[in-house]
This record gives structure tokens, sequence and C-alpha cells, in this order.
């Protein structure tokens, strides 16, 4: 499907019809939603690992919480909730044909990615800084269930982190391929598409937020 | 047969930006109340609520944010024998190593 869609507008902007392109937005957005299925696999796993862990560790991950910065993780928390915002409103400027205003939302969007990357690194550097890092010393000295805690913190929000950091470059994408219109008002799926891997990589920091940042 | 598979979405779409807006302010809202919450210690309630809460901010994005509230129905099936699946998992994982030692 792809290659006929992309070829077409390149050659005349409104003949895409000519070559009748199969299209089916449907089921796009369904292999989307299956894909995000496996990522909820993914973190949840994780998530598991982190339950079974903090009920065997309580006291000691409450311990290990305490040396996270609430208020970057706050921060990031609206960062990124706000990032959702401007991802719905994208779709719906360029629903309504409103192609200047969704291009500078996902522009805008891709920026607060950034800024929230920018934070985990400030957040990690510090830690670093302190000697908390897998393997290092002074970790090593500490409770077993506090190595499990930086343990699990490093390698979810780590992932987390990556999946931010994809879907950037996914949203990038996107952005390029609404100006050149291949995103247009009649055809936004894959807009729509980067949008909900957006969406849960929201979701998916919605949970870990709370679990590691708030139970102190 | 193209049309169909657009249609639908595409007229529901137009009355748009304000309901984004309004999600946006009661996720920030319910944010500062998972923050606020969490400074008071419950013990064990404090978790349920952040976890409850963190389940209503999920659904504000799933239903509204990700569309699935204009979504036809298979995919609303589709999420929930997924959550579903996952609730099970947690629910017999907790079932087994809750009773063993240590």
């Amino acid at each position: 499907m792809s290659l006929q869609e992309h070829a077409a507008p390149l050659v005349s902007g409104t003949q895409e019809q000519a070559v009748h392109p199969h299209r089916d937005d449907i089921a796009s957005r369904m292999g989307m939603w299956l894909f995000l299925f496996t990522e909820l696999l993914l973190f949840g796993g994780m998530f598991f690992l982190y339950s079974v862990y903090r009920f065997e560790n309580k006291e000691a991950f409450h311990n290990a919480a305490r040396e996270l910065d609430t208020l970057i993780g706050t921060i990031n928390t609206a960062i990124l909730l706000t990032s959702s915002l401007t991802m719905a409103l994208s779709i719906a400027a360029i629903q309504r044909n409103k192609k200047v205003l969704s291009i500078t939302l996902q522009l805008i969007n891709v920026a607060f990615g950034l800024v929230f990357l920018i934070n985990k690194y400030f957040e990690w550097s510090h830690k670093i800084s302190l000697g908390l890092y897998p393997k290092s010393d002074i970790l090593l000295g500490m409770d077993k269930g506090e190595i499990v805690f930086f343990g699990l913190y490093y390698v979810m929000t780590g992932l987390h982190g990556l999946h931010v950091l994809i879907g950037m470059v996914l949203i990038s994408v996107m952005t390029n391929f609404t100006i050149k219109n291949i995103i247009t008002h009649e055809n936004y799926v894959k807009l729509e598409a980067a949008g909900l891997y957006w969406h849960l990589v929201d979701i998916i920091w919605i949970f870990l937020f709370p679990l590691f940042y708030l139970i102190t | 047969m193209n049309e169909q598979h657009t249609d639908a979405k595409h007229m529901t779409a137009g009355h748009g930006y304000g309901i984004y807006i309004l999600v946006w302010l009661a996720l920030l809202t319910l944010t500062g109340i998972t923050v606020a919450v969490a400074g008071i210690n419950l013990g064990g309630l404090t978790v349920a609520a952040a976890l409850i809460i963190a389940a209503i901010k999920s659904y504000l994005v799933l239903t509204i944010f990700m569309h699935l509230r204009i979504e036809q129905t298979a995919f609303k099936v589709f999420v929930l024998v997924a959550l579903f699946f996952i609730v099970i998992s947690f629910a017999l994982l907790f079932s087994d190593f809750s009773f063993m030692k240590g």
C-alpha cells in the first residue's frame, strides 16, 4: 500500500485515486493497536517484576525512592501529559484542514519530548554522580532491596526514555509527511498511528511516576 | 469501499479542540491529587489510591486522546481483553508468591 500512496501525491497532488490504491484506515489503526498490546506485554512484564520485588522489599524500596526527585518527576509528568494534548490537537487540526497548525503542534510535541529527555539526563547524571548506578561500589554496599529498586529504576525509565526518543523520531517523520502533503485532511491515519504510540508512552509514564517517585 | 472506512471518524471530528483541553486539565488535576495524596501516609491505601488515579488518567487518555470512544466496538473489545489479561496475570502472580516464605 505505502509505495503507491506516497508516489502518487509527488506526481500530482490530487490524483492519488487514479492508481486506486487499497486503503483501509480501520485496519491501519487496528495494526497499531495490536503493536501497542505487545508494548503492554513488554512493560507489563517489568511492572510484574517491580510488584514482586516491592512486595518483598517494602522498606528498602521506600528508602531508595527518597533519592528520587519528586519535583522533576512531577514536571516530567506534566510535560508528557501536555505533549499528549498537543498530539491529539495536531490530529484535530489536520482533520479540519489546518495544516500549519497541525505541523506547529507536532513540532511542539517533539520539543516536549526533548525537554523530557533533557530532564531525565539531569536526573540520571545526578544519581550517577552520587554513585547510584548499577554495579557501583556504593550501590552494592546497600540493602539488596535498594539495589533492585535502582536496577528497576534505570531499566524501566531507560526503556521508557528510549520509547520517548522513538516517538519523537516517528512524529518528526509525520511532520515531514504533513509538510509534503502525504498526510492531509483526507488521509491522516499515519498521524493517528503515531499519536497512538505517543499516548501509550504517556500512559506507561502515568504508571511509572507514582510507583517510583511517590512511594516515600 | 474506501469511503466507508474513513467517513465515520471524519464526520465526528469537527467539534473538536475543547474536549482535549478539558481532558488535559483533568489529567493535570489528577496528577496534582496523586502527588498530594502521596504526602499522606495511609500505608497500603496510598498505593491503592495512586494506582486508582493512574487508572482513571489512563482511561481518559485511552477514550478521548486515543479516540477509543469513537472507534468501532471491536477496538474496545480488544483493549478490554488485553487489560483483562494483564489483570488476571497480576492476580495469578500475587496469589502465587504472596504465599511463599520471605
